[in-house]
């Protein structure tokens, strides 16, 4: 437990210092996010309509922006090795590394993305069914991520197979997860909020397994 | 294991790939001539005949993933170099395959539906397939070492299997206009004998189609490792 907490406040410590990525995946998201009215027009009423949908892709893809350095930095300079000789299980190595790229990304790309939705136009409601989806719904990004960063690893331009091979993996999450709002916008009842529950449980349960089947691999043993 | 070995599996499929590859080609003459002769259906007129090369084609798309990721859990579990190569070579083939369903549908849609492409349930879950597809063909491309590709390759077709009926689903969940099952349901198939007739026979086609390419696949990959063996070792 002292490792798997000494491995998560090592990688929150690296992403949020200088470099480490975690504001530049939130500015990137930011400018997303005021590009788009930029293309489509001023219109809040139609802007409105496609926040969920635009903020929910801006989102994933500014996740997947910090994501190819999880495993490849420490494969680079050979700590990766170090840690698997500890007795950590690598499982549990995958499972903080997954944790701290959401508390670095994920959690505050929620915050930030509150914000975001009011500029869009969204109704309160809606706005808080928006925060309560990525706040549920990010974290199987960051699972599923994780997979595609063990996987692409030893990839000098791992970064740019890394999003091609997730993004088709967490569709589930973005239908969800603007289905959410898309319901609260129009009133109707929608099972998509569980829907998207279960897919962020199953993701998190089992993403550390595959992540850490990929480490394996990737280093030879 | 018969056909564990490589030198083994490069003996048995050399005798039957000739007879293999004889048979697709008669089912594909026998399909495509019963294909052409049955009557224009009173809906969809001409055009009904994009059915047999299209519904072939995507159902050896899903059932090319299932082999494949099958394959990867062999590589995973028992580390076996062939299972490794197979599930390497089927990648690309099973791309095509699930082109070829998008190409056919496309065409069949634009007469049909008035549009090329719509964002129906099946379409875009199919799309998504060919992605997937495209995924683990540039994941194992990327990765130099060949055993490490094909294990990479593996696990990404496994987790892909996991999802691929969440990401059917959430699709279907999110609109659907395409039509649904009409062969393998309750109460019998909802197409004339006519048509099934000629639907079954290319579905068999199809399938030895596939498997055809992939037994050549497999073989030249096994030659070309042991090319590269005599290479390396300085006798060649």
């Amino acid at each position: 437990m002292i490792a798997f907490r000494a491995v998560m406040a090592r990688d929150l410590l690296l992403a949020v210092r200088a470099g480490g990525g975690a504001a530049l995946a939130l500015a990137f998201f930011a400018a997303v996010a005021t590009l788009v009215p930029l293309g489509i027009g001023p219109d809040l009423k139609l802007l409105a309509r496609i926040a969920a949908g635009v903020l929910w892709v801006a989102a994933v893809l500014a996740a997947l922006l910090s994501l190819d350095r999880l495993f490849q930095a420490d494969f680079e300079d050979g700590s990766l090795d170090l840690m698997m000789l500890s007795p950590l299980p690598l499982e549990a190595l995958a499972f903080a590394k997954i944790a701290a790229h959401w508390l670095a990304t994920g959690l505050p790309l929620t915050l930030i993305a509150a914000l975001l939705a009011v500029a869009y136009g969204l109704p309160p409601d809606a706005t808080g069914a928006l925060v309560l989806a990525l706040l549920i719904g990010t974290p199987a990004v960051s699972a599923v991520g994780g997979i595609g960063a063990a996987l692409t690893l030893s990839i000098r331009r791992g970064g740019l197979i890394l999003p091609f091979i997730v993004l088709p993996l967490v569709a589930p999450v973005v239908i969800f997860g603007s289905g959410v709002v898309v319901a609260v916008l129009d009133g109707l009842p929608s099972g998509a909020l569980l829907f998207l529950a279960a897919f962020s449980l199953l993701a998190v349960a089992l993403a550390p397994f595959a992540a850490a089947a990929a480490v394996r691999l990737n280093l030879g043993s | 294991m018969l056909l564990g070995n490589p030198r083994r599996f490069l003996d048995a499929t050399g005798k039957v790939l000739p007879w293999l590859a004889v048979a697709t080609a008669v089912l594909f003459a026998v399909g495509i001539v019963l294909a052409l002769g049955v009557p224009p259906d009173y809906q969809q007129g001409d055009t009904v005949r994009i059915m047999f090369l299209h519904v072939p084609a995507a159902w050896v798309a899903m059932m090319a993933y299932g082999l494949m990721a099958l394959a990867g859990a062999v590589a995973l579990v028992g580390r076996h170099p062939l299972a490794d190569i197979a599930v390497k070579t089927a990648a690309p083939l099973g791309a095509v395959f699930t082109a070829l369903g998008l190409v056919t549908g496309s065409l069949w849609g634009r007469p049909m539906w008035g549009a090329f492409w719509v964002w129906d349930g099946r379409l875009t879950s199919f799309l998504l397939l060919l992605f997937l597809y495209l995924g683990i063909v540039a994941l194992a491309n990327a990765i130099e070492d060949e055993t490490r590709a094909a294990r990479a390759a593996a696990v990404l077709a496994i987790v892909g299997a996991v999802n691929l009926p969440i990401i059917h689903f959430s699709v279907q969940w999110w609109a659907t206009l395409h039509q649904g099952a009409s062969i393998l349901r309750q109460g019998g198939p909802a197409i004339a004998p006519v048509f099934l007739w000629p639907l079954g026979i290319m579905a068999l086609a199809y399938t030895l189609l596939f498997a055809t390419l992939w037994i050549v696949r497999i073989r030249t990959a096994i030659l070309d490792r042991k090319a590269n063996v005599l290479v390396a070792t300085g006798r060649a």
